[in-house]
């Protein structure tokens, strides 16, 4: 192997970690690995630092997810439902019956200045893993691919209504998780 | 009253404000309720600090710290 395949394929398990999180399904996620990494092979070029290749890479990996989504489109668009679909997101949170926060929201600081944002970014992953499939497929679409509402909807041909109760459904999660495993953790 | 939004209502509004624009009668409650009230402004901040992280999370690539990335020996 020439240093840029061996660089390439020893990058495959980060670019694993992306396709999974971003399609929730293991053998898509390998295809799309796999098609980035033969992409990749194809135009062999130099960088600087691997922080460059890397970004380059997940730069054809967003391609192929996006590719992938757009193919499984029917699959990804039937909604879960289950109770919880029922429910009110913002249940989690406490409100008395005239609408007042029963707790105010704690003060988080600025976690994303601090030094320690390699730990904060797996507990990221770690609390985005952990959504509901559907839900962390569009949220993903909309935080890591970077796609507008509007784009989501048309890709997965979903109605407006539905992806906003969905990302707000994994906006509201999200929150509640990295109260729990970050900012407790940090303050505690 | 239209302006007139509870702090459950302000809540759902800041959380969708992340995806999509708000229109106008909605704006001026959120900035009124905002003035007003001690524990919206943190739950804003909450999701703002939610947005930065994010933003970071996905321009970040870690650094070269990998052994297959070292310098070989001469």
């Amino acid at each position: 192997m020439t240093p840029f395949e061996q660089q390439i394929v020893a990058l495959q398990d980060y670019l694993l970690k992306f396709a999974r999180l971003q399609l929730r399904n293991d053998a898509w996620a390998e295809d799309a690995v796999s098609e980035t990494m033969v992409a990749a092979l194809a135009k062999p070029q130099s960088f600087g630092n691997r922080s460059q290749l890397k970004t380059w890479l997940v730069g054809i990996l967003k391609h192929k997810v996006i590719d992938t989504l757009r193919h499984h489109h029917r699959e990804i668009s039937g909604l879960e439902n289950t109770d919880d679909e029922k429910s009110d997101p913002l249940e989690d949170i406490a409100f008395h019956a005239d609408g007042h926060f029963v707790e105010a929201p704690s003060d988080w600081g600025n976690p994303e200045q601090q030094a320690s944002s390699q730990q904060f970014f797996a507990i990221l992953e770690a609390c985005a893993s952990k959504l509901p499939a559907s839900q962390g497929r569009l949220f993903l679409m909309r935080e890591w691919l970077e796609l507008s509402s509007e784009e989501i909807c048309k890709e997965l041909q979903l109605t407006p209504t539905n992806l906003y109760v969905q990302l707000h459904r994994a906006r509201l999660r999200l929150r509640e998780c990295l109260e729990l495993n970050w900012y407790m953790k940090a303050s505690a | 009253m239209p302006f007139n939004r509870t702090c459950r209502e302000v809540a759902a509004l800041l959380v969708a404000r992340e995806d999509r624009n708000l229109g106008l009668a909605d704006r001026l409650a959120l900035r009124m309720h905002m003035v007003i009230c001690d524990a919206c402004p943190r739950f804003e901040r909450q999701m703002l600090t939610m947005r930065n992280s994010l933003q970071q999370w996905r321009n970040y690539t870690a650094p070269d710290d990998s052994a297959e990335n070292a310098v070989p020996p001469k």
